[in-house]
This record gives structure tokens, sequence and C-alpha cells, in this order.
């Protein structure tokens, strides 16, 4: 590792702990990203901290869904850096995806497979038990249709089965891309209230969604407004 | 990290099984195009087995490359190769998993098929060892080479002809090594030359073709 992001890493740590706040997970260094000819945003700098609620905003078009791939290094940068506890991505890729997950507008699952082989076989650090993904699976409000193929699950149903993932894979970062999308009332309270619980545990959270989100004992730590 | 790619090879094969298009439809393939033939040329015995080898052979590739087309595009299209790209296992140990899987729904099928199709094809019995062991470094080498054009045409609409332009010509030494193997054998010479060039083929793509797909498929979900 190069002696200047050392030297900036202990700075950094030192100032957090001056100022008392919580380590940096994710830190983005003058992010540029274009489609195509089309340049979607130039030069943003943020940092995710532990326990931080970050919401991302904008029109549609306007990179959320660009912005939170390039996250996730599924999408090139243009320009800029990532770093994940001050480590450079994407070097740092393996000790990032095993804190990492990424919920995005495709469900990524199975649908041959019932909820719980989904989750069973999602390939994450540690292989969960049968028993922690009927567990999880009824805390997202699927009990009773562990085992019927996906297949048959409504695109809602489909989404609380995401939503079990998220929570199984004891990930640290959570990245959502418009998790509300074909929830009802009681799924938006649920991911809302799985959002707060996991803020809550240390656990940190950026999200995109043109729906308000039913937060009920907090809002958003910090808004990154995106130009459209 | 063996867990992954156990867990991964589970997964596939379950999923495979639940869909049986998706493995019989290549080994039908394979069946009608070998009968085509004595239908075809006559029933002429002699000619028949002279031709045989190279019939089963390229018969076998095209229903490989049939295959090729869905080892990764219904992941590409649920979603669950970003998971996959995510996941924090080594991506081509994961690679490596899925093809194996696929290898074993499509390839080892058409290797279990062969004797008979050798069979109705008159190809002399003293070759069939030669063949079931050729197919089987074969068909292997085939499905790692082509998994790599599978990553390249992934996010492509129609990219199962642009698959079968990328990775046809890159099959020929295993075509003619495969080939030539049951074709000696069935003439009575020693088949060890033809069988170690095969060998030397799997292990050279067992040993390229994961980290290849790898990188193709990082490209692959970027669009």
């Amino acid at each position: 590792m190069p002696d200047k992001s050392l030297e900036s890493d202990s700075d950094r740590r030192a100032e957090n702990h001056s100022e008392g706040r919580a380590e940096t997970l994710l830190e983005a260094k003058s992010l540029s990203v274009s489609r195509g000819e089309l340049q979607l945003f130039a030069d943003r700098s943020f940092t995710i901290t532990k326990g931080e609620l970050v919401q991302l905003h904008g029109d549609n078009g306007s990179g959320k869904t660009t912005l939170l791939r390039a996250l996730c290094t599924l999408m090139p940068l243009d320009e800029g850096e990532l770093y994940w506890r001050g480590e450079q991505l994407p070097a740092a890729r393996d000790s990032y995806f095993s804190e990492m997950a990424f919920a995005g507008h495709a469900d990524g699952l199975k649908t041959g497979l019932t909820p719980v082989e989904n989750l069973k076989w999602c390939l994450i650090d540690t292989p969960p038990d049968e028993d922690a993904c009927y567990q999880t699976l009824a805390q997202t409000g699927l009990a009773g249709k562990e085992d019927l193929p996906c297949r048959v699950l409504s695109a809602g149903q489909r989404r609380r089965v995401v939503l079990a993932r998220l929570l199984i894979s004891k990930a640290v970062l959570w990245i959502l891309d418009e998790p509300l999308t074909a929830l009802d009332v009681s799924g938006r309270e649920l991911v809302a209230s799985l959002i707060e619980a996991h803020i809550e545990q240390g656990g940190s959270v950026i999200y995109s969604t043109h729906q308000p989100l039913p937060l009920s004992s907090r809002s958003a730590d910090q808004t990154l407004m995106l130009p459209g | 990290m063996l867990d992954s790619f156990s867990t991964l090879i589970k997964r596939d094969l379950t999923l495979s099984l639940r869909r049986s298009s998706e493995w019989l439809n290549p080994l039908v393939f394979f069946v009608i195009v070998v009968t085509l033939f004595p239908l075809g040329v006559g029933p002429d015995g002699q000619l028949l087995s002279e031709i045989a080898p190279g019939v089963i052979w390229v018969a076998a590739l095209l229903a490989t490359l049939l295959a090729l087309d869905g080892l990764f595009r219904d992941d590409y299209s649920d979603g669950s190769l970003e998971q996959l790209l995510l996941s924090p296992h080594p991506l081509p140990l994961l690679v490596l998993a899925k093809t194996t899987a696929h290898w074993l729904v499509s390839g080892l099928p058409l290797v279990i098929l062969s004797p008979l199709l050798a069979l109705l094809m008159q190809l002399p019995l003293q070759a069939l060892p030669a063949l079931l062991l050729s197919l089987v470094l074969g068909t292997l080498s085939l499905s790692l080479i082509g998994s790599i054009g599978a990553a390249l045409t992934v996010g492509l609409k129609r990219g199962s002809v642009l698959l079968a332009l990328l990775v046809l010509p890159l099959f020929i030494p295993v075509l003619i090594f495969g080939s030539g193997c049951v074709a000696a054998a069935a003439s009575g010479f020693e088949t060890s030359a033809q069988l170690s060039l095969l060998a030397g083929l799997f292990f050279l793509a067992l040993a390229l073709a994961p980290w290849a797909a790898s990188a193709a498929l990082r490209i692959s979900v970027e669009a």
C-alpha cells in the first residue's frame, strides 16, 4: 500500500477520534461515472461511516442506480477512488464483499428454487443453516411460503426473500437500490424497521428511493443529491 | 472456500434437474444429428464406419455449443450473476463450479449416450474405449473454452450466433485430436499420443479458462 493512503488513513482515524465520530466504512473520492456519452455525475466525494443512514436523491435517469452499482464495483469509474476501511477498491474487494450486501433492481433469486434454498445456497462467507433460513424468512413475513418455488411467489414476496438474504448475510453495509419496489404498506414498514434495526446494531445503509421510507425513530443522517 | 464450490454445483444441479429441457434438448439434438447421417448417406456400413468418428465428434461439439448459451444467461437476467460477482469467494472458483455443473448435465450425458450412437454408425467395437475417453476429455475442454465465450456474450441480446463464431475456431484443436483418436483406434492403431494431447488441452483450458471467463463476466455486467 502506498504511504500516502496510510497517512491519510491514520489522519482520518485521529480526526474521527477527536470528534468522537464512528469509523469510516466506505469513502468515495471525486467519483465520476458516465454511461456511454452521457456523464451522470462528476467529482462526487462522500463518506459512509458506521451506523449511518444515507439516502440518495435524484430524478429518473439522474444516475442513482449507476452510483450504487459503482459503489459495489459493478460499474467502472471514469475517475475517482473508492476506499473500504481505508483500503483502496477493487484491490480490497475480498474484505469488502464479505461485509457488504447489495440488493439491486433484479432480485438475484433463482425462481426454480424455494426461498429456503435461495438463502442457504447464497454464497456468503459462512453458509447459514436451514433453521436460521426458516427463522429469517418468518421475520420478513414469509412464514408458510418457505418451501414454494420462488416462481409462484409475487414480486413483493420475492422482495421479502431479498430482505431475508440481506439479514442472513450479516453484512455491515447494505447498498439498496429502490428497496420499496413492489412492496405493500406492511412491506414498506418492514423495510423501514429492518433498516432502523440494522443502524442501531452499528450497521450502515445507503439507499435510493422515490417513495418516502416510513422511518419511525430517525431520518437519514446524510442525503446525497444527484442533479437531473 | 471449497464449500462455495460444492454449494454452487449443488444449486446448479438442482436447478437443472427441475428444468429438464435445459439438458435434454442438447442431448436429443446430439442423437438426432447422428441418426441423420445413415439416412442421408445411405446404409453403407463401410462408409458409415469410416465417417463415424468425425460425425459423432462434430455432433457432440455442436450439442455442447447449443448448451453453452445457457451457462450464464439465466444468472445474468435474474440478477444472480451480480450476487455471484459480489460474493467474497474467488470468482474463478465459482466460474469453475458453474462450468463443472454445466458439464455434468450437458457433457456427461453425451459421453454416456455415445456408445449407442457408435453402434448405429457401425464404429468398430475396439474403438469404444477411445471414443469414451476422448469424449470425456474433449467435452470437458469444450465446456471450459466455451465458458469464456459464454461469459463474453452473456450481456448481448442475440449473443448465441456470436458465441458460435467466437468459440468454434477454438474448438478446432479439440475436434482434430478427438476424432483423430477415435479414427486411429478404429483402424487398430495406438491412441496414447492423441489422448495425451487431449489431456494437455484439457489442463491448459482448466488453468486459463476460469480466469478469462471471470474477467469477461465482470466486463459483461458493466454494461
